[in-house]
């Protein structure tokens, strides 16, 4: 049997974070009623003209900055016709033939080794309006709200090769845009989407098959998914001798398939021309300057400096750059509790695991929280059972931790003498295992420690727990 | 150029046009003759010639990133032959 | 009467002097439309009940001081295809009929702040496309001069009720003479200002990177007042442009000015009776002190392709929009989505609005793009190039507006190409972005009047309204009006 390797393209749409829409002084805020984020510019109203949204044009250029492109010093703005109810004016302004950024590339990193992957392209375009079904009447009902949020499409060249690359490329992608500021990247409120472009041939061969483009693409699990089913659909269909269509087909995340939406044969004819009502865009090296000098430090440099100034672990320091939220979380806690190494601790060990347990909207931890629990723990207030109890209500969003450490009676015992009174109570019922520590057993001590804590109601300061076990046991010999 | 049936069917389609037989026949008229029409601007030499879509050298012109209030929905949706809980209706669309 | 024989200017100042009330000025002008709007039909609406609140709304505005310009009280109209807040605003389109916009054009905001009292919507070509008004879904308008005539178009019903004294001055907007032809159909004086002085924002787009908003008027000054009220940059309108405002025409020295006569204009089809006439408009400059110069544009036989290839074009994707969905015409029955579409627009459109927008769907379509639009881009970049090398000679231009005076109603609508034909002087001008005005310079001998086209480069509207005027105090066309029936 022949051996087949994929071929992908992406088409990622982003969705910009900027205060209002491209063309209109509409807020992007995500929800509200339907249509009431509107006016009549961006519903299409007869008469009313775009104009374009400055931060839409310096967010493109910086990130066609932070991907090694080339800016197109004199860009314009095209219009791509089309009727669907989503798009009020029947024409959505994108960039056809000369989008702001070209010929860039992205590196990333897999178990196969670094590689670079190509921008084609990044063009600057408005996004459409929603549509709902509604079950009552069987009609549809249309939503403007997000009609002409602003979006870049970033095109890569067709250079990747596995499922795991373009997870790595998208990785690397989402956290080059999260780090600019432009875009908060999330894929659940379609902020992020991905369309793949996929075609198989034989390994070895340098002939590209017939691709066809998948869309509806809302998380990484899906992509990883719908790549490997499209991937096993071509190779089905090339061993059966039948061809390959170019399509546009939509995956089903749910039954684990993709279905044609529609084939190159009535692929629709946008009659793209230049946009009339908005003038070309000259972007001076003046400008490219100054956008080059306020870029944010980028993820790279922030784990460099993690390492430097906080003596972390090269993986350590990557892992917490990984997401900007994460980063920023880590380093605002830092910043209140000066303890970065427990900081990391709870960061890459609670908190991920956490993470991947209850898969939250946003990232609800607040830094002076942690960097309170942090300190509660460093000074022996809260030991590390407790502390976790009192994460779990930090992470969830909450904020007092004194408070809830008090109410939860969760503090350490901080009376001495009752540390006397139960290791002296502890030793006494344990006496056979106080010998056998004496005769040399010293695993036993363990043991002796968690007798201790557990008669304390899980509330004692380990360390102080520790220093006076020992002194009892030295002192009885 | 021959404007053929397919071809008015065609730019019908894409303007979103009905036409019924006699007017098929009428638009493929007259459709024919500016099509004749307009194509003797191929006989002017543009070699090199850039395609001008701006007559004036304005450029660079854009807003500031300042959030404007949006129109009260009512407004909105003033002129809409049909809606529905602040929504424009419209019949089902297939996905 | 006597009001009647006023420009606006000359009634604003009355107006200003307490000489006659707005509200005075407005009935005589609303009594007026009773007599002329049965023969004329220069609108689509006349606003009645609003315009006498709003003379009474004015009117305290002057006696408080809040209006101070020039117009302040005159009545006017506006084309029905410049967005009027909460009054219907059609184009002349059945698809529009019942459409009301709920905000104002720029334009309309301006003459407000400069108290302007507006009459009503005036009739036009649907969605602006042809050259006689006749297109319109609401009937067709009569050229005042004659009533067996067409006004020409697409600003027709403007052109009309200025030269039946209807109103003191009207809006119009020209995408390729929409203003400078019907005002030379009408005798009246018409500016098209430079692309980008007047912002477009309210403006029902017909070919975006053509259309401009500019004044029909009894003479210069009225038409340079009225610019001065609605020109300058809007930040609602990107392509619209900073520029100094004319100033006000003053005087008939001419003296130093290079007034090119380009021979191309005076070629094979132009009437013999428009040629002499626009001649004389000519001669009468040079008295004045200009210096005539011959100037080439041997481009412009290619203007009118080239326009109708771009106007169409873009046409085509601003009237996507019509698709009743969110407003305008939509069928009481259809099958599904697709049915809406093709009903809602088959149904609201008229056959001069499809013809032009499939013509302008085809020539963006796959495979066709690059020989038609783009080379129309081409050649407006030539065409942009031609009269600058003219500019060079000579500071502005002299041609006639239209090839012939108006002719009679319905013999020009069965082929398309011979209503494009009678553009070839004007739309160049659009092509370029340049400003253009029309002024009357007499009458052919059927008692028609004739309108001579002054051209000059960006922003040269006060150059132009200053010649404009210049002829005007040494003549009696632009005064004289069809009169009672």
């Amino acid at each position: 049997m022949a051996t087949y390797e994929m071929v992908i393209g992406l088409e990622v749409h982003v969705e910009l974070a900027t205060r209002t829409k491209i063309f209109c002084g509409c807020t992007t805020r995500f929800g509200g009623a339907p249509n009431t984020h509107t006016c009549p510019i961006c519903t299409g109203m007869p008469g009313t003209l775009p104009v374009v949204n400055r931060k839409v044009i310096e967010f493109a250029i910086a990130t066609g900055l932070a991907t090694n492109c080339e800016i197109t010093r004199r860009n314009k703005f095209d219009r791509k016709n089309y009727f669907y109810p989503d798009l009020p004016k029947a024409y959505q302004i994108s960039q056809l033939y000369l989008p702001i950024c070209r010929n860039g590339h992205v590196d990333i990193e897999t178990a196969a080794g670094r590689k670079a992957v190509g921008i084609h392209e990044i063009h600057m375009e408005e996004d459409a309006g929603k549509l709902m079904h509604d079950p009552w009447l069987d009609q549809t009902m249309v939503d403007y709200n997000r009609c002409g949020v602003p979006l870049l499409e970033i095109v890569s060249e067709p250079d990747m090769r596995s499922a795991e690359e373009v997870i790595a490329y998208l990785t690397r992608l989402r956290q080059t845009l999260q780090y600019l500021g432009v875009s908060d990247c999330k894929m659940q409120e379609g902020s992020l989407r991905a369309d793949v472009n996929l075609s198989v041939r034989p390994a070895g061969s340098s002939k590209l098959g017939t691709r066809t483009e998948m869309k509806n693409l809302n998380s990484f699990k899906a992509i990883a998914r719908a790549i490997a089913g499209e991937y096993r659909r071509q190779v089905e269909l090339i061993e059966d001798g039948k061809p390959v269509l170019q399509q546009t087909r939509r995956w089903d995340d749910n039954k684990d398939t993709s279905f044609a939406m529609r084939s190159k044969e009535d692929a629709q004819d946008y009659r793209y021309f230049p946009e009339p009502d908005l003038p070309p865009m000259e972007i001076s090296d003046a400008w490219i300057e100054q956008i080059q000098a306020r870029q944010p430090e980028m993820a790279d440099a922030r784990a460099a400096r993690y390492q430097r100034d906080f003596g972390l672990t090269a993986y350590d320091a990557r892992l917490l750059t990984e997401e900007k939220p994460v980063a920023d979380l880590f380093e605002a806690t830092v910043e209140g509790c000066g303890r970065p190494r427990e900081t990391a601790g709870w960061i890459m060990g609670e908190m991920m695991a956490r993470m991947k347990e209850k898969q939250p909207e946003q990232l609800m931890l607040e830094p002076q929280a942690l960097a309170r629990i942090v300190t509660l723990v460093a000074e022996g207030k809260l030991n590390r059972q407790s502390a976790r109890e009192v994460f779990f209500y930090a992470f969830d969003g909450g904020t007092d931790v004194d408070g809830y450490v008090a109410a939860h009676g969760l503090q350490t015992v901080a009376d001495d003498s009752a540390y006397e009174t139960v290791i002296a109570d502890v030793l006494e019922r344990c006496a056979a295992d106080v010998r056998a520590y004496r005769e040399g057993n010293a695993k036993v001590f363990g043991f002796l420690v968690g007798q201790t804590m557990k008669a304390l109601g899980g509330k004692a300061d380990p360390k102080k727990v520790n220093a006076l076990l020992r002194r009892k046991l030295g002192e009885a010999t | 150029m021959e404007i053929n049936d397919a071809m008015v069917s065609y730019v019908a389609q894409l303007a979103y046009l009905k036409l019924d037989e006699d007017q098929r026949a009428q638009a493929a008229k007259d459709l024919a003759r500016m099509i004749e029409y307009v194509g003797q601007l191929g006989e002017l030499d543009t070699q090199g010639v850039e395609p001008m879509s701006h007559a004036l050298p304005v450029v660079n012109v854009m807003r500031e990133d300042e959030v404007r209030e949006s129109m009260d929905r009512e407004w909105i949706l003033r002129n809409a032959p049909a809606s529905k809980d602040g929504c424009f209706l419209v019949p089902k669309t297939v996905e | 009467m006597e009001l009647f024989d006023l420009a606006a200017l000359e009634l604003g100042a009355k107006i200003r002097a307490r000489e006659i009330g707005v509200e005075e000025a407005v009935r005589a002008c609303l009594a007026r439309m009773e007599e002329k709007e049965p023969q004329v039909h220069a609108f689509i609406r006349v606003t009645r009940e609003q315009a006498l609140r709003r003379a009474r709304e004015v009117q305290r505005g002057i006696d408080e001081g809040v209006y101070t310009g020039p117009l302040a009280g005159v009545p006017m109209a506006v084309k029905d295809l410049i967005s009027t807040r909460d009054v219907e605003t059609t184009c002349a389109s059945r698809m529009l009929e019942h459409y009301v916009p709920v905000f104002d054009a720029t334009v309309m905001q301006k003459l407000q702040e400069a108290g302007a009292v507006c009459l009503g919507k005036t009739n036009m070509d649907e969605f602006a496309m042809g050259s006689t008004t006749e297109s319109s879904y609401f009937g067709v308008t009569h050229n005042p001069w004659n009533l067996s005539r067409v006004p020409g178009g697409s600003s027709g019903g403007s052109a009309a009720a200025v030269a039946a004294r209807e109103v003191f001055y009207a809006l119009g907007s020209d995408t390729g003479g929409s203003i400078r032809q019907p005002a030379s159909f009408c005798g009246v004086t018409g500016l098209k200002p430079t692309y980008g002085a007047v912002s477009r924002y309210g403006l029902l787009a017909y070919a975006s990177s053509l259309d401009q908003i500019g004044p029909l008027a009894i003479d210069a000054r009225d038409a340079a007042a009225v610019t001065r009220v609605i020109m300058g940059r809007d930040a609602l309108d990107a392509t619209s442009v900073d520029a100094p405002l004319p100033g006000m025409p003053e005087g008939d020295a001419l003296s130093g000015l290079r007034v090119g006569v380009p021979e191309d204009y005076f070629g094979e089809g132009l009437d013999e009776q428009v040629r002499e006439r626009v001649m004389g408009a000519a001669r009468e400059l040079q008295a004045r002190g200009a210096q005539l110069v011959p100037v080439r544009m041997p481009e412009l036989a290619y203007a009118i392709p080239a326009y109708y290839v771009l106007a169409c074009a873009e046409a085509s994707s601003n009237l996507s929009r019509y698709d009743g969905v969110k407003y305008g015409y939509r069928p009481k029955h259809f099958e599904d989505l697709h049915d809406l579409y093709l009903r809602s627009r088959s149904e609201g459109f008229g056959p001069e609005v499809k013809r032009r927008i499939m013509l302008g769907a085809f020539a963006l379509s796959s495979g066709y793009y690059g020989a038609y639009y783009n080379k129309a881009l081409q050649v407006k970049a030539l065409i942009k190039r031609a009269f600058d090398r003219c500019f060079e000679q000579a500071d502005l231009l002299i041609t006639p507006a239209a090839p012939t005076t108006a002719y009679p109603l319905g013999s020009n609508t069965d082929d398309p190409i011979k209503m494009y034909l009678g553009d070839i002087y004007t739309v160049s001008v659009n092509m370029a972005g340049l400003p253009g005005l029309c002024f009357p310079c007499g009458f052919d001998e059927q008692g028609l009047p004739v309108g001579a086209q002054l051209i000059g480069p960006a922003f040269s509207e006060e150059r132009l309204l200053r010649a404009a005027h210049a002829y005007q105090l040494h003549t009696p066309y632009h005064r004289q009006h069809p009169g009672e029936e």
